[in-house]
């Protein structure tokens, strides 16, 4: 005896399941698409820090 | 001997249900506006970066949509507007629109915040509080000026737009919010006027029900006047020009000539026609709206080619 698992349910769910698979996916895509843009268009905070001047001469113990 | 369970197998919801759930039709509008109101701004943004707090914008109204389904499942479905939408259809548990709202309002507000600028999601969180808390929790089943107010919180997005690029606030971004604002009352209540059986089995103190017909009728009115000044205000600010102006000139004359039919007839005539007028003057309103700030993006347009601009 043979059962078919294939309902009108089992589709909805697939198509539900797809849908948030599919969603995910497009989220990953993006955060990593605005992280590219992001890094590539701002420099890195440390880099901005001006050069590192040598002390004033006598300000040393 | 073997178990027969048996499942209850109505009301699973499909992915097409949650997508209802967040409006898609207003998120049309949001979009649309948002873009605008981006695209309008003087600082130019990264297309991705646009691309990206647009949909986070767009995700945030229909987040405040499926919070608004999960407050008003029971007054949804007593309308037949309203009443195939999945929470009173019962394809959409209740508490589950409640949740994808919830999550959803954290996730746009989160991203726009690092996609954009704190600004422009701290407008966003706004609008969603402002929306269902205020408007849909609050005052909708309060005060008939329920439309009024409820109006401001679709006239956020091209604000948020203008902050997303610009991470601040000017005289450009509160008179595209304004031109929404004005615009919502008479859009809504030309409607209520033809549709007028769904508010009042639904118990929603609309100004029709409240008030009376001849009382919108005058409001409609009044509104519209008023509406016109806003409008044709923001063409002479640096997102106007010539175009949008002579638009604007005409759009007004025309809707204000609708407000004036509307105003001008009884219940009587309304009924003979079938509201061929407030139907009319419905439809034109949406029109409208669409026909400002599309010539809001063409003076945009047209400013980068040196053109339009005053």
């Amino acid at each position: 005896m043979s059962f078919t698992p294939e309902h009108e349910l089992h589709k909805r769910r697939l198509g539900r399941n797809i849908g948030l698979g599919l969603s995910l996916l497009a989220f990953v895509v993006i955060v990593f698409g605005m992280t590219i843009v992001k890094v590539s268009r701002e420099p890195h905070p440390t880099a901005a820090k001006p050069a590192v001047t040598a002390p004033a001469q006598g300000t040393q113990p | 001997m073997s178990d027969i369970r048996v499942y209850e197998q109505g009301g699973e919801a499909g992915f097409g249900d949650y997508v209802q759930l967040l409006k898609p039709r207003v998120m049309s509008l949001v979009v649309f506006t948002a873009l605008v109101g981006l695209l309008v701004a003087p600082v130019p943004v990264h297309p991705f970066i646009a691309f990206t707090s647009i949909l986070f914008i767009a995700l945030g109204g229909g987040a405040s949509g499926a919070l608004n389904m999960w407050w008003d499942a029971d007054i949804d479905a007593k309308m037949r507007r309203t009443r195939g939408r999945p929470v009173p259809a019962g394809s959409v548990a209740a508490d589950e629109a409640l949740a994808l709202g919830v999550g959803l309002t954290v996730i746009s507000v989160a991203m726009l915040a690092l996609s954009a600028n704190f600004v422009a999601a701290g407008l966003l969180a706004f609008t969603i509080f402002f929306y269902v808390v205020i408007y849909t929790i609050w005052l909708k089943r309060t005060t008939p000026q329920n439309i009024v107010i409820g109006g401001a919180a679709g006239a956020f997005p091209p604000m948020i737009g203008w902050a997303c690029a610009t991470g601040g606030i000017s005289i450009e971004s509160v008179l595209m919010f304004a031109l929404i604002f004005m615009w919502t009352p008479p859009h809504f209540w030309s409607l209520a006027l033809f549709m007028k059986d769904d508010y009042s089995n639904a118990g929603v103190p609309m100004l029709t029900v409240t008030h009376g017909r001849k009382a919108t009728r005058r409001h409609i009115l009044v509104y519209t006047i008023l509406l016109a000044p806003v409008a044709l205000g923001a063409g002479f600010t640096s997102i106007g020009g010539p175009v949008y102006l002579a638009s604007s000139v005409v759009l007004n004359a025309i809707f204000l000539k609708g407000a004036r039919d509307i105003w001008r007839r009884d219940e009587a005539q309304a009924e003979a026609d079938k509201y061929a007028v407030e139907k009319r003057v419905f439809r034109f309103s949406l029109l409208y709206l669409f026909l400002h700030f599309g010539a809001l993006l063409a003076e945009a347009v047209l400013h980068a080619y040196g053109l339009g601009a005053w």
